[in-house]
C-alpha cells in the first residue's frame, strides 16, 4: 500500500467497502480507508460528504449496511461505543458529548467503562491531565467552563482509556489559534507514543501542517487519498468540492461614507445567570465598511448581537445609533424600519422558524418594511416573489418552490437567510457567524454577497470565530473578550498572533508583526 | 392523646401518599421523562390495591396489586412516549383520563365494601413513650417505606454509577447515546419505577388512610405530587420538606376551619398550595446556583441507527 509504513503488516484499522444506506440515500458508498499507528490521518469533505457517518460506524454508533471493518487484520463487528472503547478506539466529538449540569469528574466517569471507584477516576484524571498538560479541575460543573476547557475534558476522557486509535471531529473549530497550537502539541505527542489519529477538519492549512495522509470524501464516496503536505490548500479544496472554488473579490476602491452604525459606551447586564456582562463597548462603522468581531464563543458576542438587534433594549437610547437615529430603546421592528437587518448565528430557531415555509419566514423579518403586508393583510404574491428572488440571487437549492425552512441543508438555508436580508437593501447589516457549518461553495457566495453589499454603501458588522474569513472580507477587526471589545485593527496590519493574544485576553504588546493574517 | 400529637399523626398520614408518588416522579423526571399521568396511575393503584386486599384479605397483596397496576399503566405511557415517540404531555394527560376510567371500571363492584387497614407498628416500650412514641414507632409500614424510598432514591441518584447514568440521560440524551448508553431502556426503567411508586401511593389511600374505596378518591394528589417535584427543584431533600409541609398545612387548615376562625374556607383550602409554593421558592432563592430542571425533560429522543 502506498502509505503503509511497512508492507506485509496489517493496518490498525481498515474499512473494506463500507457502505451505509438510509433508505435510498447512500451516506457512505463503498469506502476503503486504512489507519496506521504513528500517523495522523485527515478526513476531509464538505458537510454531508459522509465524514460523520463513517466515524460513527467506526465508533460503533451505527451499523454499516454493507462492507466490513478490520481491527489489526481481524474482522470487527461493533455492538456499540463501549465495544469500540474496549478495543482501544476513542472519540472526541464535534458537538461535545458532555453533560452541562454534571461535574468534570462525573463527565469523565460516564465516558469510562468498568467498575473503577470515583476516587480512582479523580486521581487518574489529575494524573493524565498533568502528563499531557491539559489542566482540569474535577469538581467544577461543566456549564461554567469555556469551550477550550470543555474540549480538554473530552480529550482527557478519551486518553484515560489509553486508546490505540483516537478520532477527533473538527477539534479546532471553536479554539483560539493558541489553544489550537497547544492541541497540536498534544496530538504530535500522541502520535510519537505510537497511537493512530483520525483528524476531521475543514481547515486545510491545519491539515497540511499536521497530517501525514488525507482521505477525501465527496457525496459519500472516497474521491482521493493523498499526502496533504504535497498538495496546496486550493488543490485539497478542489478535491473536496469537485469544482474550482471561486475567489471572493472585493470591488476595487470601495468608498467609505458617513457613520451608519455607532455604539457609544454600551454596558449591559446579562439577563440569564450564564450570560456575559457587556462592558463599555464602543464602535463606529461607516457606510461601505466591513468590521469583523473576532473572539472565542461565549465572550459576549451573543449579548452584543441581542443589544444591536433590539432583542435586548439599552437604558440609554444613545448607546446604539443606526443611520443617525438614536435606537438603543427601539424594538427590533423599529430598528428594521431605520434600515437595519440582522442575521443571527443560529439558523433554525433564531434565524428562521424551522417548521414554517420560507415565504412565511421571509414575512417574519420583512413585515415592517418590505411591502408584504397591506392594511394588516398578508400579500402572498409578494412573499413568494421574495423567496423566488432570494433563490435566484443566491442560488438556494431546494426541493420545491416554498418548502419548510428545516428541510433545507445548512448552507442553502443560510444563503436564503442572508439573501432575505440583503434583498431588503439594508443600510446596516449585523451578521453573526455567517458561514458557520456551511460548505465551501455556499460560504463563498455569502462572503461575496457581504462584500457586494458594503460596496453599495451599507455598513456590515460580521461576528465570526473564523479568522481566515475575517481576514478575507473585513476592513478592520476588533476582538471580544469577557464582554469587552478591543480597539479595531486594520485587517491588513493585524497578525494572527496579535488577534490570538487578544482572544485569550492578553494585553496587546507593541512588537513587530511576524506575518500578516492575509498572507 | 394530646391535640399536637393527633395533628402530627394526621400530618404523617396525609403526607405519605404525596411523598411516595413524588419520589417516583422525581426519578422519572431526572431521567428526562415528564409523566403527567401520576394522578391516573395513583387512582388505578387505589382501585387495584383495594381489590387485591379485599379479595385476599391481605394488605401486602393489596399493596403489590397497586404497584403492579401502576407499572402496567406506566408501561402504556412508555410504549407511547419512548417506543412511538409521542408527545409526553399529551400522553401523560391521556394516561390520567384512561386511569380514571379504568379505576372506575375495576372499583365499581367494591364501592361500599370495607377492609381492615394496614396495622400500625407496635414495639412494647418504645411505642409507649409519651408523645414521641406513637409518632416515631407507631406508624404503618407505608410511612417507613416512603421515607426509605426517598432516602434510597437519593442515595441511588447521587452515590451510584447507575444514578449518575440516569441523571446524564436526563441532562443530555444525545450525549448519553453517543457514549453508548441505552437511553430508551434507562428511561423505561425510570418510568416503571415512577409507575410503581404512584401505584403504591394510590393503594395507600384505601389500604391505610381510609378502609374503603370510592371513585376519584385520590382527589388531585397526583397533581400535587407533580407540582412538588418541580417546586423542589428536583432535589430529594427539598421534596421531603415540600411533601410534609403540604400535609401539615392541609391538616392545620382543617383544624383552623373546625375552630371557626372567621377566614373564608376557600382561602383556607388554598392555603397548603400557597404555603408550599412560597416556602420552596424561598429555599431555592436562598441557595443560588442550585439544581435546575433536567435539561432534556419532556423532549422526545429517537436514536439513529
Amino acid at each position: 500500500m502506498l502509505f503503509g509504513p511497512k508492507s506485509g503488516a496489517a493496518p490498525l484499522l481498515q474499512t473494506v467497502g463500507l457502505t451505509k444506506r438510509y433508505g435510498a440515500f447512500l451516506a457512505n458508498d463503498c469506502i476503503d480507508i486504512e489507519i496506521w499507528p504513528r500517523q495522523i490521518h485527515a478526513l476531509l469533505g464538505e458537510n454531508g460528504a459522509g465524514k460523520s457517518t463513517l466515524v460513527k460506524a467506526i465508533y460503533g454508533l451505527i451499523q454499516p449496511s454493507e462492507g466490513e471493518m478490520r481491527w489489526q487484520g481481524e474482522k470487527m463487528v461493533l455492538s456499540g461505543p463501549s465495544d469500540a472503547r474496549a478495543r482501544g478506539i476513542g472519540m472526541v466529538f464535534q458537538h461535545f458529548s458532555l453533560f452541562d449540569n454534571l461535574t468534570v469528574a462525573e463527565n469523565v466517569a460516564l465516558g469510562l467503562d468498568g467498575q473503577q471507584s470515583f476516587k480512582d477516576i479523580s486521581a487518574r484524571l489529575e494524573e493524565v491531565s498533568n502528563v499531557y498538560g491539559l489542566p482540569l479541575d474535577p469538581r467544577r460543573d461543566v456549564w461554567q467552563l469555556s469551550v477550550g476547557e470543555r474540549q480538554r475534558i473530552e480529550i482527557v476522557r478519551a486518553l484515560m482509556q489509553d486508546p490505540k486509535f483516537l478520532i477527533l471531529d473538527e477539534p479546532t473549530a471553536v479554539l483560539t489559534p493558541q489553544e489550537a497550537d497547544q492541541l497540536f502539541i498534544v496530538l504530535e505527542r500522541l502520535k510519537a507514543e505510537g497511537r493512530a489519529i483520525l483528524y476531521i477538519s475543514h481547515k486545510l492549512e491545519e491539515v497540511k501542517r499536521l497530517c501525514d495522509i488525507a482521505t477525501i470524501l465527496r457525496g459519500g464516496k472516497k474521491v482521493s487519498a493523498c499526502n496533504p503536505r504535497a498538495e496546496t490548500a486550493a488543490s485539497l479544496a478542489r478535491m473536496m468540492v469537485g469544482t474550482e472554488i471561486r475567489e471572493v473579490k472585493a470591488a476595487a476602491g470601495r468608498q467609505t461614507t458617513v457613520p451608519r452604525l455607532v455604539v457609544n459606551d454600551l454596558s449591559l447586564e446579562p439577563d440569564d445567570p450564564h450570560g456575559v456582562h457587556l462592558k463599555h463597548i464602543s464602535l463606529e462603522l461607516k457606510g461601505g465598511e466591513i468590521l469583523g468581531i473576532a473572539g472565542v464563543a461565549g465572550n459576549g458576542q451573543d449579548e452584543l448581537f441581542a443589544a444591536l438587534s433590539g432583542e435586548r433594549l439599552a437604558q440609554d437610547p444613545g448607546t446604539v445609533v443606526i443611520d443617525g437615529t438614536a435606537a438603543g430603546h427601539l424594538s427590533i421592528t423599529q430598528r428594521r424600519r431605520l434600515g437595519a437587518a440582522f442575521v443571527p448565528e443560529e439558523r433554525l430557531g433564531h434565524g428562521t422558524a424551522p417548521r414554517m415555509k420560507l415565504s412565511e419566514n421571509a414575512l417574519l423579518t420583512g413585515h415592517a418594511a418590505s411591502g408584504m403586508v397591506h392594511r394588516g393583510f398578508i400579500k402572498l404574491a409578494a412573499m413568494l416573489s421574495t423567496v423566488d428572488r432570494a433563490t435566484k440571487a443566491f442560488d438556494v437549492r431546494k426541493a420545491k418552490r416554498d418548502p419548510e425552512a428545516a428541510s433545507l441543508s445548512g448552507g442553502n438555508l443560510q444563503k436564503f437567510i442572508v439573501g432575505r436580508e440583503i434583498l431588503r437593501n439594508p443600510a446596516v447589516l449585523v451578521v453573526s457567524q455567517p458561514t458557520w457549518g456551511v460548505d465551501a461553495g455556499a460560504a463563498t457566495v455569502i462572503r461575496q454577497a457581504l462584500l457586494d453589499l458594503a460596496a453599495r454603501g451599507a455598513a456590515v458588522l460580521v461576528t465570526s470565530q473564523d479568522l481566515d474569513e475575517l481576514a478575507e472580507i473585513t476592513d478592520r477587526i476588533a476582538v471580544m473578550f469577557h464582554g469587552r471589545l478591543s480597539a479595531p485593527l486594520p485587517t491588513a496590519q493585524a497578525t494572527r498572533e496579535q488577534l490570538g493574544l487578544l482572544m485569550g485576553g492578553s494585553a496587546l504588546e507593541e512588537k513587530e508583526a511576524p506575518h500578516a493574517v492575509s498572507a | 392523646m394530646g391535640l399536637l400529637e393527633a395533628i402530627i399523626l394526621a400530618v404523617l398520614a396525609a403526607s405519605t401518599p404525596l411523598l411516595l408518588a413524588a419520589t417516583g416522579e422525581l426519578v422519572t423526571e431526572r431521567a428526562g421523562v415528564l409523566n403527567l399521568g401520576v394522578e391516573g396511575m395513583m387512582i388505578v393503584g387505589a382501585a387495584c390495591g383495594f381489590a387485591g386486599a379485599w379479595l385476599t384479605g391481605s394488605v401486602i397483596v393489596g399493596a403489590i396489586c397497586g404497584m403492579l397496576a401502576g407499572v402496567v399503566l406506566s408501561l402504556v405511557f412508555a410504549l407511547m412516549t419512548l417506543a412511538l415517540a409521542v408527545n409526553q404531555v399529551a400522553a401523560g394527560l391521556a394516561l390520567t383520563i384512561l386511569g380514571t376510567g379504568v379505576s372506575g371500571l375495576i372499583g365499581s363492584r367494591f364501592v361500599g365494601e370495607k377492609i381492615t387497614t394496614a396495622p400500625k407498628l407496635y414495639i412494647p416500650g418504645l411505642t409507649d413513650i409519651p408523645f414521641a412514641g406513637r409518632i416515631l414507632f407507631g406508624q404503618d409500614a407505608f410511612v417507613y417505606l416512603s421515607l426509605a424510598l426517598i432516602i434510597g432514591a437519593s442515595w441511588f441518584l447521587y452515590r451510584t454509577r447507575g444514578g449518575l447514568i440516569l441523571r446524564a440521560v436526563g441532562d443530555n440524551h444525545a450525549s448519553a447515546h453517543a457514549l453508548g448508553y441505552p437511553v430508551l431502556r434507562i428511561r423505561m426503567f425510570a418510568v416503571m419505577f415512577g409507575g410503581a411508586c404512584a401505584g403504591l401511593a394510590g393503594a395507600y389511600l384505601p389500604l391505610a388512610y381510609t378502609p374503603f374505596f370510592i371513585p376519584g378518591m385520590t382527589a388531585g394528589r397526583g397533581w400535587i405530587a407533580l407540582a412538588l417535584v418541580v417546586f423542589s427543584s428536583w432535589l430529594p431533600g427539598r421534596l421531603v420538606i415540600g411533601a410534609y409541609l403540604f400535609g401539615a398545612v392541609t391538616i392545620l387548615q382543617l383544624h383552623a376551619q373546625g375552630a371557626g376562625l372567621g377566614i373564608p374556607s376557600q382561602f383556607m383550602t388554598a392555603l397548603p398550595y400557597l404555603a408550599t409554593v412560597i416556602v420552596l421558592v424561598l429555599i431555592s432563592r436562598a441557595r443560588t446556583g442550585g439544581s435546575t430542571a433536567p435539561a432534556a425533560l419532556g423532549t422526545v429522543f429517537v436514536p439513529d441507527r
